[in-house]
C-alpha cells in the first residue's frame, strides 16, 4: 500500500513532556555499552564544561520513538510496520541533552516518495526543552519495503506489538 | 576521560584506528529495553523470516551508537558531537549463539572547519557487508 502523499506536513506532538532522568541515561548507555564518565559522573561531566551528565548523542531516539510511533500506526498514512526498516538517521545538536531537561517533540512528516518497490518517508523531530530551548533535531528515514507495490500480505504482529526499526 | 586529541595534531587524512564492537542477541533485548523500540524484527527470528531478512537484525540505531562511539572517544567528549548522519545500507544479522556478530568501525578526518570542527567519514561493516553508508560526524576538538 502506498503511503499517503497528502499527509505530508502532519505533525504529531508528544503526548507529554519527556524528562531526561540520570537513572535513564545510565541505563541507555549501558545498553550501549557506552563507559564515557559524562553519562554517570557529574564531575566527570563538569570538568567538560557540562552542568550535570549528559545523554549519550543517540539517546534522542527514545523520544524521537514517540512521534515515529504516532506516525507509523497513523491509519490515514497507511504504513505497513512489518515492513519497515531504517534507512539513514541524523542528529544536529545545540547542545547534548542533560539529566534534568523536560523536552516536548514535534515530529512533522517532511516528505513522501518512492524508490524501486520501496516507499520512503522522512519525519523530522525538533525537540525543545519545555523553557522553549532547541536541543536537537533528528531526521529519519523509514524505507517501507514493497510499500510501493500492492499491499504486503505480511505479518500484522510486527505493527501491533512494534514501535520501530 | 580529557580530550584525547587536539584540533591542531589533526589534518585531512588522519585516521581513527579501527575498532570492533560486538553484538549478541543479548545486546538487542537491553538495547529494546532501553530505547523503547520493539519490533520483533530485532529479536524475533520468526517474524524476522516472515518479513523476508535473512536472521534477526540488530537496531539501526544500536549500531549508529557503536560507530559514534568510535568519534566520541577519539575526541574525548561526546558532548563535542555537534552533528551526526548516518545511512543504514545492510543490516547487521545476530545469530543466536553466544558469539553473535561484530561491528568493525573506522574513521578518517575529511574536513578541518572553523571553530576547531572536524568532519569524520565513518565506514561500518559486518559479516563481510558494509553496514553504513555516507556517515559522518561533525565534531568539536579541544
Amino acid at each position: 500500500m502506498a503511503i499517503n502523499r497528502d499527509l505530508v506536513g502532519r505533525e504529531y506532538r508528544s503526548p507529554q513532556p519527556y524528562e531526561v532522568t540520570r537513572g535513564k541515561i545510565r541505563e541507555f548507555a549501558e545498553a550501549i555499552g557506552d563507559t564515557s564518565p559524562v553519562y554517570t559522573d557529574a564531575d566527570a561531566a563538569r570538568a567538560h564544561g557540562h552542568p550535570d551528565v549528559i545523554a549519550p548523542p543517540t539517546f534522542p531516539v527514545i523520544m524521537g520513538m514517540e512521534g515515529m510511533s504516532q506516525a507509523v500506526v497513523d491509519p490515514e498514512l497507511g504504513i505497513d510496520f512489518s515492513m519497515v526498516v531504517h534507512g539513514d538517521q541524523s542528529f544536529a545538536y545545540r547542545r547534548p541533552l542533560r539529566a534534568g531537561d523536560v523536552v516536548e517533540t514535534l515530529t512533522r512528516v517532511a516528505s513522501v516518495s518512492a524508490l524501486g518497490g520501496n516507499e520512503l518517508i522522512t519525519l523530522e523531530s525538533e525537540m525543545r526543552t519545555v523553557e522553549g530551548e532547541h536541543v536537537v533535531t533528528a531526521v529519519n528515514m523509514l524505507v517501507v519495503r514493497g510499500g510501493a507495490a500492492a499491499a504486503a500480505p505480511a505479518a500484522s504482529t510486527a505493527a501491533q506489538e512494534g514501535s520501530a526499526v | 576521560m580529557t580530550a584525547a586529541i587536539a584540533y591542531g595534531d589533526v589534518e585531512v587524512g588522519t585516521e581513527i584506528p579501527e575498532r570492533a564492537f560486538p553484538v549478541r542477541r543479548v545486546d538487542l533485548v537491553r538495547y529494546a529495553g532501553a530505547s523503547g523500540d520493539f519490533n520483533p524484527i530485532h529479536w524475533s527470528e520468526r517474524t524476522a523470516k516472515s518479513v523476508g531478512l535473512p536472521n534477526v537484525i540488530a537496531h539501526g540505531m544500536f549500531t549508529m551508537a557503536q560507530a559514534g562511539r568510535l568519534v566520541t572517544d577519539w575526541a574525548g567528549d561526546p558532548g563535542a558531537l555537534v552533528e551526526y548522519k548516518v545511512r543504514f545500507s545492510a543490516p547487521v544479522v545476530v545469530p543466536d549463539d553466544d558469539t553473535g556478530a561484530e561491528i568493525t568501525v573506522s574513521g578518517v578526518v575529511k574536513e578541518k572547519l572553523d571553530g576547531n570542527l572536524v568532519r569524520v567519514a565513518l565506514t561500518a561493516r559486518s559479516g563481510g557487508a558494509k553496514v553504513l553508508a555516507r556517515s559522518t560526524a561533525v565534531v568539536r576538538l579541544a
